[in-house]
């Protein structure tokens, strides 16, 4: 797995869990900057995604690579769940399910790096 | 249906519970599809307590009486299976001899599985008043 670019999401997603949080602070719902912010997350994380595939394709895979593409589903697909909850909750938790979703892409980055190290090769 | 249930704290729950059981039935499904001799019982175990996950996450999200009772009935299930499973993995450790979801109260997933149940039986307690008015 590319750390450069699992390093990116984890800290775009940081931010993003920052400013959230500040919101939810603040007793506010997320606005347009914090949408965007989860659209960058997912962003990288689809470039992260599509650079394992590639990486898998060509033969360098896990010893799991069945849980590696679960978690990777999980990884996906939760920035859009998150926007998609939080956009149905316009108060200040709106923010904190933002919060947490952010705040869980880091350690699904972590998880994902493990499970890639175990190769085994 | 929204209600007290499944607003404002209620979506952040549903939220977690979702992330929870999407990974603990993702690892479980891998497990038993690609080493269920080497432990069975603790897979078998880590399948079940995903889909009791799943099922809490169903019940929360719909919210009424219905999802209601769903979600009580799963969350101490939870709540009992991490206590009885979390005390037997400690007493007889060769019971369980590979981590399943609450082997250890949890340990192997941040004692999340011991906190969970607990918040979502506190939340369905504290908003039964306010949706039965």
């Amino acid at each position: 797995m590319n750390d450069t670019i699992g390093a990116i999401v984890t800290v775009a997603a940081l931010a993003v869990a920052l400013l959230c949080l500040v919101a939810a602070i603040r007793n506010r719902p997320p606005d347009l900057s914090h949408y965007v912010g989860a659209g960058l997350v997912e962003a990288a994380a689809l470039v992260l995604t599509v650079v394992a595939v590639i990486a898998m394709i060509g033969g360098e895979r896990p010893t799991e690579v069945g849980t590696f593409v679960g978690y990777l589903f999980t990884f996906l697909a939760l920035p859009p769940v998150a926007v998609a909850l939080a956009r149905l909750e316009p108060t200040r938790w709106g923010s904190v399910i933002l919060t947490v979703a952010m705040l869980v892409m880091p350690v699904l980055v972590a998880r994902l790096g493990q499970i890639w190290e175990a190769t085994g090769a | 249906m929204r209600d007290r249930l499944n607003s404002g704290p209620g979506l952040v729950l549903v939220i977690v519970y979702g992330i929870f059981a999407l990974s603990a039935g993702a690892r479980a499904t891998v497990q038993i599809a690609t080493k269920f001799d080497e432990a069975p019982e603790a897979y078998l175990l880590s399948a079940l307590a995903a889909l009791i996950y799943l099922v809490a996450t169903i019940g929360l999200a719909r919210g009424g009486v219905s999802g209601r009772r769903l979600a009580l009935v799963c969350c101490s299930a939870e709540l009992l299976g991490v206590l009885a499973v979390g005390t037997l993995s400690i007493v007889d450790k060769d019971a369980f001899p590979d981590d399943s979801v609450w082997s250890v109260y949890g340990r192997g997933y941040g004692f999340v599985p011991l906190v969970l149940p607990v918040i979502g039986l506190y939340w369905l307690r504290r908003t039964a008043r306010a949706d039965r008015a």
